[in-house]
């Protein structure tokens, strides 16, 4: 006869796959019921979606059109200027990564980095197209790398190269006029496809953030015509769709200009995006601004800060760092909306599609077309509040 | 601060803060009439130059073109402002839809993404993940483009139980036809209404005498259910008849067809916004802590109880803001109809700006309108949130 151990291990639960699934899944008839409904709704959709992709849908109308729908009429001999915008942006993206990142998101972004775009230099584009889309990964990977190594140097380096970003892609897209110029200007209305949404969003960034901020403090102004003024033209512009106020900028900003000035339509999109948003923007500062307690402002005058002064080095600061994560919603709800342009005939991502179509051979492929703009949209929204979730964590949001 | 506490005399006037404020608010005043004004003179020069005058009398002209879908009498010869009173039914009537539906499958999701139940759970979580990065309007000319567009012709329909017909012509459901007795029955639905208030009246008063909570809304509906109930029965004929929809040569005919631009439009919208109602619902519900259930078992409340009395007002509390800005969202997205070419508010005026060319005019109008529905839309729910906020000592 064995001796029996004085003391057995304790018997810990360690179900199977099997516990695991009477647990989750089946632990009452009413749930084994949805499970199995579920599942069977998953295998439909999935199976149909799958059939779909890979057998009936034709998606060399895409691959052909790639061009169109990222820089729609963009010259073809201009478009290494855009090349040039998009290397700068992935060696900044790649560098914040490697600087602000915790240690162990950061391999999972690089790798991220490094794949994301290496994916599409796979499909049967040109040599030279599927080198600069290789390029893009290695850019971004080297700014993550030389980040990560060195990050006091490159602290302040990316600081003003996102600063001046803007500026420098604006001027690479357009070009400067004048005789014989360096980089010829590119008229705005052959900006299109990607490029344009591109275009549309950023400069709704940089134009409207200043004037919320402005929109939030004149709400929050001691002076009443100020506060009227402000939350009249916030709730005005917060009452009424976005399409509205595109074509008020479309066909009433022409008749408010003195005679003999004109702005081509790109420019009074982004200026009814702008207004448009700037609304929303200034919701959300105003939200930031209500949530720093009176306490700062009084220390801030008692240590003899003016009031303008106590606002823009004491309150400010910390009411935007508050609002940063509804900030960036607001900007990819931005992004998302610059899709309203199609509609006032603006050739966007949208907008781009339906020349795509209207190419005798591609007839009828609209599920494909708008499926693949969608994704487009998709892709990027994602990684926008993705990225700047990390990011969150990363600057400690909330935490200080 | 030592200047004011120092008679006013010691401060000059250009360093007091009153007359500083009154000053720059004067300058403001002046700048922001300056800049309406300049813009209101180029603007009236502008149009003087092209012959125009501004003005509402256009309205009164005729339209001279058609609307697809009306429900009150509209053609071709009727004016401006009947045109836009079928396209603002037409909002009307996509928004409140959409509001009813994207409410219920929101509130499915909602409680779905907190289930239990390991594959419910993750479905409903890739939806409101993939809906919410989705972009509106791409979204929806897919939808109707791609999905509306494509169904199968009408000699081939999808029939969907219930005699649903699917082609690409149309959506064909089942619709009711008024027989002689529809007048009765009307006012025996009203009688039951009156009723059924009535008994809603006395329970909640009793529930105020004897402390017990009534079920108010509960008896208020079965009470109106019932008589409605009997009324069709006691009725000689049925009030209605059933009509169910059929195909008729290259057509569908009876039943009530709806067309693709408006199951695109309203199931688009309402799919949208479902996810993000779903994703308010599922934070409302886990916004009550889980003492608050714990405490209210252990005072004995039953598990319906507990949920009535306890989870769902606070819940609510947390819920209805959000919502609110949500519904404010579906009705103004409406106005992607224009791309999809259902004839909403926007599309009609948008088609006015084009005949008559007043630009001015009628965005002045549309925004007004829009204006109109969304406050009347937060005002009835900022009621309903003062209804139901926490009362504090």
């Amino acid at each position: 006869m064995t001796e029996i151990p004085s003391s057995l291990p304790p018997l810990s639960e360690r179900p199977g796959a099997l516990g695991w699934m009477r647990r989750n899944l089946f632990s009452t008839w009413g749930n084994s019921l949805l499970t199995l409904l579920s599942a069977a709704f998953l295998v439909w959709a999935i199976g149909g979606l799958l059939v779909w992709i890979f057998s009936a849908a034709e998606w060399r109308v895409v691959l052909v059109n790639m061009r169109l729908v990222m820089v729609g009429q963009y010259p073809v001999a201009l478009v290494w200027r855009i090349w040039v915008a998009m290397y700068f942006l992935a060696f900044l993206i790649g560098n914040t990564v490697g600087l602000r990142m915790e240690k162990t998101t950061r391999k999972g972004l690089a790798v991220g980095l490094l794949f994301s775009p290496l994916v599409f230099a796979l499909f049967s584009f040109s040599l030279e197209a599927r080198l600069a889309i290789a390029g893009l990964s290695l850019i971004a990977l080297a700014g993550w790398w030389l980040g990560s190594r060195w990050p006091q140097a490159f602290r302040r380096p990316v600081l003003i190269g996102w600063i001046i970003y803007f500026p420098v892609f604006m001027l690479l897209v357009r070009g400067v006029s004048g005789e014989g110029s360096p980089m010829e200007v590119v008229e705005s209305n052959l900006w299109g496809g990607l490029l344009l949404t591109f275009m549309l969003t950023v400069v709704g960034i940089v134009f409207s953030f200043p004037l919320g901020v402005f929109l939030a403090l004149g709400r929050r102004s001691q002076l009443p015509v100020v506060r009227w003024f402000s939350v009249g033209y916030i709730e005005l512009v917060r009452g009424v769709p976005l399409i509205t106020i595109l074509f008020m900028a479309q066909l009433m900003l022409p008749l408010f200009l003195p005679t003999g000035l004109t702005i081509d339509r790109v420019i009074r999109a982004m200026v009814g995006i702008t207004l448009f948003s700037a609304a929303y923007l200034a919701e959300n500062v105003r939200g930031g601004l209500q949530a720093i307690p009176k306490g700062q402002f009084e220390a801030a005058h008692a240590l003899g800060l003016s009031g303008f002064q106590s606002m823009l080095y004491i309150i400010l600061p910390q009411a935007l760092r508050l609002v940063i994560p509804i900030l960036v919603g607001q900007f990819i709800a931005l992004f998302k909306d610059t899709s309203l342009v199609a509609i006032v005939g603006l050739f966007d991502l949208l907008g781009i599609a339906k020349t795509v179509l209207a190419q005798p051979e591609f007839l009828g492929l609209q599920r494909e077309v708008y499926a693949f703009i969608s994704l487009i949209y998709w892709v990027l929204s994602y990684a926008m509040s993705y990225f700047s979730q990390r990011l969150e964590v990363a600057l400690g949001v909330g935490e200080r | 601060m030592s200047a004011k506490n120092s008679p006013s005399s010691a401060t000059p006037f250009w360093r007091d803060e009153r007359v500083l404020q009154t000053f720059g608010q004067v300058v403001f005043v002046l700048l922001v009439g300056l800049f309406f004004y300049s813009i209101a003179r180029n603007m009236v020069t502008g149009l003087a130059r092209q012959g125009m005058a501004l003005g509402f009398d256009f309205i009164k002209g005729m339209a001279g073109f058609d609307i697809g879908e009306m429900l009150i009498e509209y053609s071709r010869s009727s004016t401006y402002g009947r045109a836009l009173l079928v396209g603002l039914l037409n909002t009307l009537i996509v928004s409140v839809l959409g509001i009813i539906f994207s409410t219920i499958l929101g509130i499915i999701l909602g409680v779905a993404r907190l289930s239990t139940n390991y594959l419910v759970n993750k479905i409903a979580a890739f939806y409101l993940e993939v809906m919410r990065n989705l972009a509106l309007l791409v979204f929806l000319i897919f939808w109707y483009l791609g999905v509306f567009l494509k169904l199968p012709r009408v000699k081939d329909a999808i029939v969907w139980p219930g005699n649903i017909l699917l082609t690409n012509r149309g959506v064909g459901i089942p619709w009711g036809i008024p027989t002689e007795t529809f007048g009765t029955y009307r006012l025996i639905l009203l009688g039951g209404l009156v009723l059924a208030s009535a008994v809603a009246v006395f329970l909640h008063y009793r529930g105020l005498r004897t402390g017990r909570p009534p079920l108010t809304t509960l008896w208020f509906f079965v009470t109106w259910i019932g008589a409605a109930v009997i009324g069709w029965i006691a009725l000689p004929s049925a009030p209605l008849a059933l009509d169910l929809p059929y195909v008729k040569g290259l057509n569908l005919a009876g039943g009530r067809i709806l067309s693709p631009e408006f199951m695109a439009l309203f199931s688009g919208l309402t799919l949208y916004t479902a996810a993000f109602i779903g994703e308010v619902v599922r934070a409302g519900i886990q916004s009550v802590s889980k003492g608050q259930v714990e405490a209210s078992r252990a005072l004995g409340l039953s598990g319906f109880q507990t949920l009535r009395l306890v989870v769902f007002p606070q819940a609510l509390r947390v819920i209805v803001p959000p919502l609110t800005s949500q519904y404010l969202n579906l009705a103004k997205n409406s106005s992607l109809a224009v791309a999809i070419g259902y004839p909403d508010f926007f599309y009609v005026s948008s088609t006015v700006i084009n005949q008559s060319g007043r630009a001015v005019e009628m965005i002045s109008l549309v925004m007004l309108v829009y204006l109109s529905i969304s406050l009347l839309t937060s005002l009835f729910m900022n009621w309903y949130n003062q209804k139901i906020r926490l009362v504090e000592r």
